[in-house]
């Protein structure tokens, strides 16, 4: 019986190996060659790019096939960096990233392609401030100045007025602050020192934006689950990670200032609030930042996740499954989103990305 | 005369056909062989093409520059260097006399069913995955670090400027600890191995002669000493190498301190970190350059090694 049962066990995984290999040689031979008959045959879309999204995508792709179970979405979290990288390079069908498309990347793809990349918002994600403070029951309010202080070295210690006098009532200690960063390239940091250089032109100018930051002070774990460890581990010490991760482990975050004075605690509401505030100012391309966006109750560093599609599909059965993918992800797929902890798009954004959806197009045949 | 002719021509047959199979053994393992030093030579070229932008931007400037700013598009690889350098080093420093001891009273002193039991155990840490040693380091070692050991040193060896600065549990000594623990199996399993094969009538010989176990032991050690060096060597070849384990707890920080409490950085690390998102061309082709630089970090380390091995053994042949 047993040995039956391992007889069967293997002849499954070697079917399977079998057909992964077999779907592997169809797609690099339907792509290399573009052989129609083969093109039929493969209609898996592949996908690559973002880590921060991954879960909420693989639920949406697990999600969609029950509506359409013709489409065979496969997406691989490798990174922002890597998700455009592949999609420029068109080794994947759509890409994805936390980070917009700045406009020489934009024009690049132009000129290699002569079709646009588009660029469309999926769910609304933020970073939050987590902490060590042994003994203390509240939760902290922490000013804009106070973040770009304990970040760029100028605020060492917890009992620093920059932070006592924003919570009346707490005791802070007198202990240096250990401040930890992301040592990884991501969105995260990104989407944190996005938001340190629009508070403060100084962090602009001399630290800067963007995925991998030399840090003035602290020290660099990998990942959230990284930084988590080093602050759970370190008393007195301070981290950023992103919001659904915080949520999902339990980790106590600082409430942030917003432009508007208030202070304010990282939610789905006040996610999809930073993004309704900032719709009138959304560029055409829909690639914008949404941190410090001003308006009230906003969490100040929150910030928008794309994917990416061309604009003119090589493959009109692909661009059409593509296209009801994300129509579908972003309205009845927001109440999983919602579910997993992410942030959907407001209405009014969505309006936008219906509108841009609509430019996809096989040779000029809308889809 | 002619008799002999036959069983002659016979045998030049067998001859011809041992010959043919030899051929193509030989040949074949020959074309694996070149296989070896094709892929060495393809790494390395390959790398040496993708890091031609950040060659042509920094120079030689790259080697001795510790400016690390992706942001800036400014790249210096000092720091790693030096992080890779100082914890491999520091690993080497600590693991040595552990192997060093484990492996002589594995292979001299040991009852048999304790050498069994201990050997079983070495060869099990040499098998741990190293992203298991990372998170120990962050959750063990990090905080006895902190609490215990880093206290400690500040208390008596606090002038030492390696020993200053506040006490946060990772850092370079934590790092070079965690390599310490990691290359202690391969160091230990091979010193084992040398000197098990160092012949027992040798030791016999020096307690005939009066000598005392210690002797011996010594003996037996000045006889092993290039094998045992190659086995530190290849210690340090992992230890330089290692990343995901030393990126947990060194700290990450592009910097340069003398103090072993301050957090740093390793080659093998800001590769990890950084590439699956570095979409910059420089950045990219820097980060290559970093690998370029490792692999001749590696080489350099192997080569002075090899030198080492070859003037010790040839001392001990003229003896």
């Amino acid at each position: 019986m047993t040995k039956h049962n391992l007889y069967l066990i293997m002849k499954l995984t070697l079917s399977v190996v079998a057909v992964i290999l077999f779907s592997v040689i169809l797609l690099s031979c339907s792509r290399k060659s573009g052989n129609p008959l083969l093109k039929k045959g493969s209609e898996q879309i592949n996908g690559a790019g973002a880590t921060f999204p991954f879960p909420v995508y693989s639920k949406w792709v697990h999600e969609f096939q029950k509506v359409n179970p013709k489409a065979k979405i496969n997406y691989q979290s490798i990174g922002s960096g890597g998700g455009i990288r592949q999609v420029t390079e068109k080794t994947v069908d759509f890409g994805a990233s936390d980070i917009p498309l700045s406009k020489p990347q934009q024009d690049e793809i132009m000129s290699k392609y002569s079709t646009r990349l588009l660029q469309f918002p999926t769910v609304i994600g933020s970073v939050v401030l987590t902490f060590n403070l042994p003994g203390l029951q509240n939760n902290i309010n922490l000013t804009q100045n106070a973040v770009v202080g304990i970040y760029s070295g100028s605020i060492k210690k917890w009992n620093d007025t920059g932070i006592v006098n924003s919570n009346p009532g707490v005791n802070f200690p007198d202990k240096e602050i250990v401040v930890c960063f992301r040592s990884d390239g991501s969105g995260t940091t990104y989407v944190f020192t996005d938001f340190l250089g629009k508070v403060s032109t100084d962090w602009r100018e001399k630290v800067g934006v963007g995925q991998s930051i030399r840090f003035p002070v602290g020290q660099g774990a990998k990942g959230n689950e990284g930084v988590t460890g080093l602050v759970k581990q370190i008393e007195y010490s301070i981290g950023y990670v992103e919001y659904v991760y915080a949520v999902q482990n339990n980790l106590n975050y600082a409430n942030i200032q917003n432009p508007a004075g208030q202070f304010v605690t990282p939610s789905i509401e006040s996610l999809m609030k930073a993004a309704e505030y900032s719709v009138n100012d959304m560029p055409d391309d829909l690639g914008q930042s949404i941190t410090n966006s001003g308006g009230d109750n906003t969490y100040p560093i929150s910030s928008y996740t794309y994917i990416m599609v061309y604009e003119n599909q090589d493959d009109p059965v692909k661009g059409g499954i593509l296209k009801s993918f994300l129509l579908w992800a972003v309205t009845e797929g927001s109440i999983f989103a919602k579910n997993l902890g992410y942030a959907p798009l407001p209405e009014v954004v969505i309006q936008k990305v219906k509108g841009r959806l609509n430019l996809l197009n096989h040779n000029g045949k809308s889809l | 005369m002619n008799k002999s002719i036959p069983p002659h021509g016979t045998e030049k047959v067998i001859i011809s056909r041992k010959k043919f199979s030899d051929l193509i053994f030989e040949n074949l393992t020959f074309v694996f062989a070149l296989m070896i030093l094709g892929i060495v030579l393809w790494i390395i070229y390959e790398m040496y093409f993708y890091s031609g932008e950040s060659r042509s931007a920094f120079g030689w400037e790259f080697i001795w520059s510790n400016e690390w700013e992706p942001v800036r598009k400014e790249f210096g690889a000092l720091a790693f260097v030096y992080g890779t350098a100082v914890s491999s080093i520091l690993a080497l420093i600590i693991a040595l006399p552990l192997s060093l001891g484990v492996a002589i009273f594995l292979s001299e002193l040991a009852p048999k069913i304790i050498k069994s039991t201990l050997s079983f155990v070495i060869e099990i840490l040499a098998a741990i995955p190293s992203i298991i040693f990372g998170f120990w380091g962050i959750f063990v070692l990090a905080p006895f670090m902190r609490s215990d050991l880093q206290p400690f040193l500040q208390k008596y060896f606090g002038y030492l400027p390696f020993f200053q600065g506040t006490p946060l549990g990772t850092g370079l000594l934590t790092a070079g600890i965690i390599l310490a623990i990691m290359i202690i199996p391969i160091i230990t399993a091979i010193s084992r191995d040398v000197l098990k094969a160092i012949p027992q009538s040798q030791r016999e010989a020096a307690y005939a002669l009066g000598a005392t176990k210690w002797e011996a032991i010594k003996m037996a050690l000045l006889n092993a000493k290039s094998g045992i060096l190659g086995a530190t060597v290849l210690g340090f070849g992992r230890a330089v190498g290692e990343t995901m384990a030393v990126t947990m707890v060194i700290g990450n920080r592009a910097d340069i301190n003398i103090s072993f409490f301050e957090p740093a950085y390793t080659m093998a690390s800001v590769i990890a970190n950084e590439f699956a998102e570095a979409s910059e061309i420089l950045h990219l082709s820097s980060l290559i350059e970093v690998g370029l630089l490792l692999f001749g970090v590696t080489f350099l380390i192997n080569s002075f090694a090899r030198l080492l091995i070859f003037s010790v053994t040839r001392n001990a042949e003229g003896r």
